[in-house]
């Protein structure tokens, strides 16, 4: 099912500087699975050794993270949007 | 709610309601409001982009004391963003210069100045007496230390985070609501979310989401308003869009979920993955000088400029075929297995992902990372390069 993805700037250097992409998928763990296999340079940053999600990303549908919904089962419906929410750290930025 | 106990304050001088009018004309201030603030104690983290607003903006609103710590000196790329500093600050401890320019400004505010890097060791003896602290840092590890102290403490964490054109601000405040831990229960391995001394920061956002803190600040110390605890912010400033997104309290949040496992600071390098042996196989590193060497002996080289065509626009390293950094696994293809291929960036950070992402995607061949990147390149070999 088609769904659209929101990506940050600091992912957007592997999405070819999109802020948007389009992903396919019935769960959120599908959804970013196909959106992986899209860009599969952003790879190694949404998953760990062990092909778990890395939690410094958070995923949100609507304004609820899906952690406190389905987690990744969460079911997906057309034309739903995810956006991923990632770590930042930049403050001060001394050097 | 205030986070000051009545207790704590006392009355205004005359000098006092003649400058601080413009708050006692709200009601939702007013006398009992900037009475609080007189008695409040704020410690700002990190006096650079975001704690510039935060103490120029506290200590006009009347902070009884502000507490700044950092250990940094001022230097000319701060001035585009920390307009805390002035071009004549240039080698000062920010620290000093912050006092300046806060006492310039407000001279009834007391400034404590912690002229140190905040650490594990020292943390919680310089967060107390602080009602709150502003985290205005710019590295993984020093914000679950601030996190964690402030749980441990039990006083809220006002938070605002920036990259590029992206702003996040919160109240993390356990006693209330969810602690950064229960966002982001770990940190990104090191470098895989570039600094931005690497991606660079629109000078102007800082200002705004410092302000945000400020008046998140200002809010939990006069009391009564609506906070941003439980609750994301997000900017975007390029599209100039906020979006506001919940956070819930982790029932199972290692420092403030119902069986905490941490009841103390503990290593934050160590936590972040810093210094730590990696799984990964070494990456070989040359020197500019070394690669110029080889570059005259006349070796066959692969140069790969993985930067960003603006990057490029400012120094071109000659020679070098670009691929950008997020492109490498596609294109993996494009490289030659026989030749050493040796790759640029800026400081020699982004590189390494582009390394390992090729190993990753199968590619057998000599990987080489410039060390310290195209600047390197700039003070060391071709001195009339700038660097940026």
């Amino acid at each position: 099912m088609p769904i659209t993805i929101q990506i940050p700037t600091a992912l957007r250097v592997f999405t070819d500087r999109k802020s948007e992409v389009r992903a396919n998928g019935a769960t959120v763990a599908g959804a970013i699975a196909d959106f992986a296999a899209s860009y599969p340079d952003i790879r190694q940053h949404l998953y760990d050794e062990d092909g778990t999600l890395r939690s410094f990303i958070n995923i949100y549908l609507g304004d609820t993270n899906v952690k406190n919904l389905g987690g990744l089962d969460t079911p997906l419906k057309d034309g739903d949007t995810l956006m991923l929410v990632p770590a930042i750290a930049g403050g001060s930025c001394p050097r | 709610m205030s986070v000051i106990p009545d207790e704590r304050t006392r009355d205004l001088s005359n000098d006092e309601i003649s400058r601080y009018s413009r708050h006692l004309l709200l009601p939702e201030v007013g006398i009992e409001g900037q009475k609080r603030l007189a008695a409040s104690r704020v410690l700002i983290v990190g006096t650079g982009g975001l704690g510039a607003p935060l103490a120029l903006y506290l200590a006009a609103a009347g902070v009884g004391t502000l507490g700044v710590v950092d250990f940094d000196f001022v230097e000319a790329s701060n001035l585009q963003r920390q307009i805390i500093h002035s071009n004549r600050d240039i080698d000062r401890p920010k620290t000093a210069s912050a006092k300046d320019r806060i006492k310039g400004l407000n001279p009834g505010v007391e400034v404590v100045v912690h002229n140190t890097r905040l650490t594990s060791e020292n943390a919680l003896d310089i967060f107390a007496g602080y009602d709150l602290v502003a985290d205005g840092t710019d590295n993984y590890q020093t914000r679950y230390l601030v996190n964690d102290a402030c749980v441990l403490l039990g006083i809220p964490n006002v938070y605002g985070s920036i990259y590029q054109f992206e702003g996040q601000a919160s109240v993390f405040y356990a006693k209330e609501g969810p602690c950064y831990r229960c966002l982001y229960p770990s940190p990104p391995p090191p470098g895989l979310v570039p600094s931005c001394a690497e991606g660079g920061v629109l000078g102007v956002l800082p200002g705004i989401v410092g302000t945000i803190q400020a008046c998140e600040a200002i809010k939990l110390i006069v009391g009564g308003a609506d906070s941003l605890i439980g609750r994301l912010l997000l900017l975007d400033a390029w599209s100039m869009k906020f979006r506001e997104l919940r956070i819930e309290r982790d029932p199972n949040c290692p420092i403030c979920g119902a069986s905490p496992t941490i009841r103390g600071l503990i290593d934050y390098e160590q936590f972040c993955g810093i210094g730590l042996p990696s799984d990964e196989a070494p990456i070989e590193t040359i020197t500019a000088v070394e690669l110029k060497e080889r570059l005259d002996r006349g070796d066959r080289l692969q140069l790969i400029d993985i930067r960003e065509s603006h990057e490029r626009a400012i120094v071109k390293f000659p020679g070098a075929k670009y691929i950008p950094l997020g492109q490498m696994a596609r294109r993996v293809d494009e490289f030659d297995p026989s030749a050493d291929a040796v790759f640029l960036c800026k400081i020699g950070q982004r590189s390494v992902f582009a390394i390992r992402a090729l190993r990753d995607a199968g590619y057998d061949g000599r990987l080489i990372n410039l060390k310290d990147g195209v600047n390197a390149w700039a003070r060391d070999v071709d001195k009339s390069l700038p660097q940026y």
